[in-house]
């Protein structure tokens, strides 16, 4: 199957890739596996004082379209709110890198990744304004 | 039990049925293995050369049914994902992305040291590692066969089905692995 050369760019050279610390309070961490394919992803996302997302890294074991899918979206994550990150659709993903049909669930597994990140990285939030 | 296939068999059945087995993830392998052998043998091209083209379609469907029903019961996984089929369950569908957590940063883990083990090459670590994950496998067959013949648990067993999907590929990218490594000696 032949890949997209914006795929083939972020695979060659992700962007992005690694962790932070997920013991600081301002880190989310989103943990998802796809058992269609076997593959797993996990993105890191860094939230200042005024919500807005600073950091995002992403460590994933899949094919090209599952890293080139977390490889964007550690791009697009800087900057925005979690409001705005929590926003972000699949499509908008499969679409920017033009991914076929079979591939479109790489893409399902990205934004399910930045939703568990956000979703965490609230949960610290809450637990942090109710200690 | 003796097993004649027919030339004109129901392409509706089963694969269980197809192969005169019961439908339960322990299955004796040796009979799906002998049984799939006398319907390849059974519909095999050579003997409908000078057929009608009606015997020619059947041992051809046939054949391609036998073939589809073989690699889905014999491999595990496979296996346990056809019978939630036959319960309605979709074991792997796509928008499903939720494991537990627990196991997500074991698979990470196990990737991490695949990595590790490839990049030193290192192929005691990957044998290793492959016996680990064999391991676990079989753990988790052995759990799939008590939900899904002993208790009629299917959610569990789907649970314990989509995790028998990763391990595997994990498997398989150990093998490929070592098979590399193996020809860079």
């Amino acid at each position: 199957m032949a890949y997209s050369d914006k795929v083939l760019d972020h695979y060659e050279n992700p962007r992005n890739v690694g962790t932070l610390d997920k013991n600081d309070p301002n880190v989310g961490t989103g943990m998802v596996g796809a058992p269609a394919c076997g593959d797993v992803m996990k993105l890191m996302i860094k939230v200042n004082d005024a919500g807005i997302i600073e950091d995002a890294k992403f460590k994933t074991y899949g094919c090209g379209s599952a890293i080139a899918s977390s490889s964007l979206v550690t791009e697009w994550l800087k900057g925005k709110t979690i409001d705005e990150a929590y926003a972000i659709k699949n499509s908008a993903i499969a679409e920017e890198l033009a991914l076929p049909p079979v591939k479109i669930h790489c893409s399902v597994l990205a934004e399910d990744a930045i939703k568990a990140a956000v979703a965490d990285i609230k949960a610290k939030q809450l637990a942090k304004e109710t200690a | 039990m003796s097993f004649t296939p027919a030339l004109n068999v129901d392409l509706n059945l089963n694969y269980f049925e197809l192969f005169g087995l019961s439908p339960s993830f322990n299955i004796d392998l040796a009979t799906l293995e002998s049984n799939f052998r006398k319907i390849q043998s059974e519909s095999h091209p050579d003997r409908f050369v000078s057929a009608t083209s009606t015997e020619k379609l059947q041992s051809m469907q046939l054949a391609t049914l036998a073939n589809e029903a073989y690699q889905n019961l014999k491999n595990p996984a496979n296996r346990a994902k056809y019978l939630l089929e036959l319960q309605g369950i979709e074991a792997i569908s796509e928008t499903n992305t939720a494991m537990p957590l627990d196991f997500l940063m074991q698979q990470m883990e196990w990737r991490e040291s695949l990595e590790d083990a490839k990049g030193a090459k290192n192929i005691n670590a990957l044998e290793n590692l492959l016996r680990e994950m064999q391991q676990e496998a079989k753990l988790l067959q052995s759990e799939i066969a008590t939900f899904i013949d002993v208790k009629q648990d299917y959610i569990s067993a789907t649970g314990a089905t989509r995790k028998l999907i990763f391990i595997d590929k994990v498997v398989a990218d150990i093998n490929k692995a070592i098979e590399q490594l193996e020809a860079e000696l």
